[in-house]
C-alpha cells in the first residue's frame, strides 16, 4: 500500500527534513535533530505537522448518544469549545485507540463533534462508529474528514506568545483543553489549546489545501516526530501502537495509568468489563523507570526482577534529552509498580539496573 | 547534502573509517565512524566499545552505537588490540555528531594490518564517496 502523505511532504523535504513511516504515513522524523528540536520545544517554541492524525465529523440528532456510547470519557460534560481525552474500547474494555473529543460548534441546530484517532486509525474508527449507529438506530452522520484537515502542533513555554502574533483574535485567554475558531493569515482554523508534549500549546486544524500558508505564518523551529517522541515520553504519555496495542499488547485504560479518561456512570462499550476491573484491580500496571546502568532502553526488552526472573516488558524507551538520562515506560506486575523499586531491563543480553519513577519524568504544564 | 571525507584514511561500506596514526608508525590504527553514517543515525547518546586489551576481528562487530531513533552495529575495518579506547564519548557520545573524524574516535588498535591490503576491502575517500552518493 503506498504511503500517505501529508500535504507539506515537499516543503518538509527541501527544508532537508528526514522522512519516516507512521501509521501508513510518510512523515518527517526530522528536521535539524531531534535534540535541537527537542530543546526547542522545552526552552522556547516549535512546530509540529502532525497531519497523519486522523478527524471523525459526527453532528445529528443522536451525535452526544452515539459519541458517548463509543469513547469512555463522559462527552456530556463537554461545551461548545471544549475537548476531553478519551479512550474507545472493545466490550472487554480493551483500548482500541485513544483519541481527543472536540465540541465543536453546533450544526443545523444538532450537537457536533470531531475525534481525533492516531494515525492510520480513522478508518477503522469510521466504519467502528457507522457499524454501532446502524446497529443501534441512531440518527447521526458521521465523517472521515482525515483527508480535508492538515493538522499542526505549535508548541513551548513561548507557544502563546508567538501564537499571539501569529492569529487574528486574542488567543492567549484560551484555556486548557478549550477550544474555537482562529484566523491564521485570513485562515478559518480550529484551535485547541492541547498538546503532546507537556508543554504548553495549541493545535490547529487546517483547511488540507490551506496548509502552506498556516504552516509558514510561524517563525519557529519545525519539529519531527523524533522530538515528538522524547517529548511525549518525558512527560510519561502514553503512544498507542506502542505502549498499547488492541492486538499485540491488549491492555485496559487502567493498566496503561489512563483510568482517568474513564467514566463508569456513563454508558459505553466496554463500560461493564472496566467496572470489573475496577473492583478486581489490575494485575499489571504500566511504570515510568530510569536507567541507573549506561545502556539506552527500547520498546520490546525484557524487565527482570533482581532475581533475574522475566516480569514486564518495555513499552517505550529512550535517552531523555532533558534528562540526560535513560528513561522508559513498561508493564510489571503490580508488586513491582511502586516508586523505587529496583528491577532490571536486558539489553542486548545485558542486565542494566533501572528503579521505577512517577512520571510525568519532568514538570509539566 | 554533502558530507566530509577526509582522504587521509580509508573506509568500510559499514561506514567506519581507519586512520593509521603516522607520527607513531608503529602499526597503531584509529577508528571511529564517518559524517555520512553519524548523520544517518542522528543524536548520538550511547556507544558500546571493547575495553583495552581486547581483540578485534577486520570485518567483525566490535561495539554498538545508538542514537535516539537507532541501534547499529559497528564493524572492525582491521585486527588488532585495542590499545586506547575514546571514554570521553561515555559521557559525551554527541562528540560523534560534532566531530565524527577527530573527537569522535572510537578505539585505537594495534595492527599488522596494511589498509590499503585488497584482504581488507577497504575503500578509499573516493569509492566511499561513490557508495553514499
Amino acid at each position: 500500500m503506498p504511503l500517505q502523505t501529508p500535504p507539506l511532504r515537499g516543503l518538509h523535504d527541501e527544508r532537508g527534513a528526514k522522512f519516516t513511516e507512521f501509521g501508513g504515513w510518510d512523515m518527517p522524523v526530522e528536521f535539524d535533530s531531534i535534540r535541537e528540536e527537542h530543546a526547542a520545544v522545552r526552552d522556547d517554541v516549535g512546530i509540529f505537522d502532525v497531519s497523519h492524525m486522523g478527524e471523525i465529523h459526527v453532528t445529528g440528532p443522536d451525535a452526544t448518544t452515539l459519541m458517548g456510547r463509543l469513547t469512555s470519557n463522559d462527552v456530556t460534560t463537554l461545551e461548545v469549545g471544549d475537548s476531553q481525552y478519551a479512550t474507545i474500547t472493545d466490550e472487554e474494555g480493551i483500548i482500541i485507540d485513544d483519541t481527543v473529543v472536540y465540541r465543536l460548534p453546533d450544526e443545523n441546530g444538532e450537537a457536533t463533534y470531531l475525534f481525533v484517532p492516531n494515525a492510520g486509525n480513522d478508518e477503522a474508527m469510521h466504519e467502528r462508529w457507522i457499524e454501532y449507529r446502524n446497529e443501534w438506530g441512531l440518527e447521526a452522520t458521521v465523517d472521515n474528514q482525515t483527508d480535508e484537515y492538515a493538522m499542526f502542533a505549535l508548541q513551548g513555554p513561548e507557544a502563546a506568545a508567538l501564537a499571539s502574533d501569529v492569529v487574528a483574535e486574542p488567543i492567549d485567554d484560551l484555556g486548557r483543553f478549550e477550544a474555537r475558531s482562529v484566523t491564521i493569515e485570513g485562515i478559518e482554523c480550529w484551535t485547541a489549546r492541547t498538546g503532546y508534549t507537556g508543554e504548553d500549546g495549541f493545535e490547529f486544524l487546517v483547511p488540507w489545501m490551506d496548509a502552506e500558508t498556516v504552516w509558514s505564518a510561524f517563525d519557529c523551529q519545525p519539529c519531527g516526530l523524533g522530538a515528538r517522541d522524547t517529548l511525549r515520553l518525558e512527560a510519561g504519555y502514553v503512544l498507542a501502537g506502542e505502549d498499547f496495542d488492541h492486538e499485540s499488547d491488549p491492555r485496559t485504560p487502567y493498566e496503561a495509568g489512563i483510568g482517568f479518561t474513564v467514566k463508569l456512570d456513563t454508558e459505553f462499550v466496554g463500560r461493564d468489563a472496566l467496572e470489573r476491573v475496577k473492583e478486581e484491580g489490575v494485575e499489571e500496571k504500566l511504570v515510568g523507570f530510569r536507567l541507573i546502568d549506561r545502556g539506552v532502553p527500547r520498546h520490546g526488552y525484557d524487565i527482570t526482577n533482581t532475581e533475574g526472573r522475566v516480569v514486564g516488558t518495555v513499552t517505550s524507551g529512550t535517552m531523555s534529552p532533558t534528562l540526560s538520562a535513560p528513561i522508559g515506560l513498561g508493564y510489571v506486575p503490580v508488586e513491582y509498580a511502586e516508586p523505587g523499586t529496583t528491577l532490571r531491563v536486558i539489553v542486548r543480553g545485558q542486565p542494566k539496573k533501572a528503579r521505577v519513577e512517577t512520571t510525568p519524568f519532568i514538570d509539566t504544564v | 547534502m554533502s558530507f566530509d571525507i577526509p582522504a587521509d584514511r580509508r573506509y568500510l561500506e559499514s561506514h567506519e573509517w581507519a586512520h593509521a596514526l603516522e607520527s607513531d608508525g608503529d602499526g597503531v590504527v584509529r577508528i571511529g565512524i564517518s559524517d555520512f553514517a553519524q548523520d544517518e543515525l542522528g543524536d548520538v547518546v550511547f556507544v558500546e566499545l571493547p575495553e583495552e586489551g581486547e581483540s578485534i576481528t577486520a570485518g567483525e562487530q566490535f561495539g554498538v552505537i545508538e542514537s535516539i531513533k537507532a541501534v547499529s552495529d559497528l564493524y572492525a575495518p582491521v585486527s588488532g588490540e585495542v590499545v586506547a579506547v575514546n571514554e570521553t564519548l561515555f559521557d559525551s557520545p554527541e562528540l560523534v555528531n560534532d566531530d565524527p573524524f577527530g573527537e569522535g574516535w572510537m578505539l585505537e588498535v594495534e595492527t599488522d594490518d596494511d589498509l590499503e591490503s585488497a584482504d581488507l576491502e577497504l575503500l578509499s575517500a573516493d569509492e566511499y564517496d561513490e557508495q553514499i552518493a
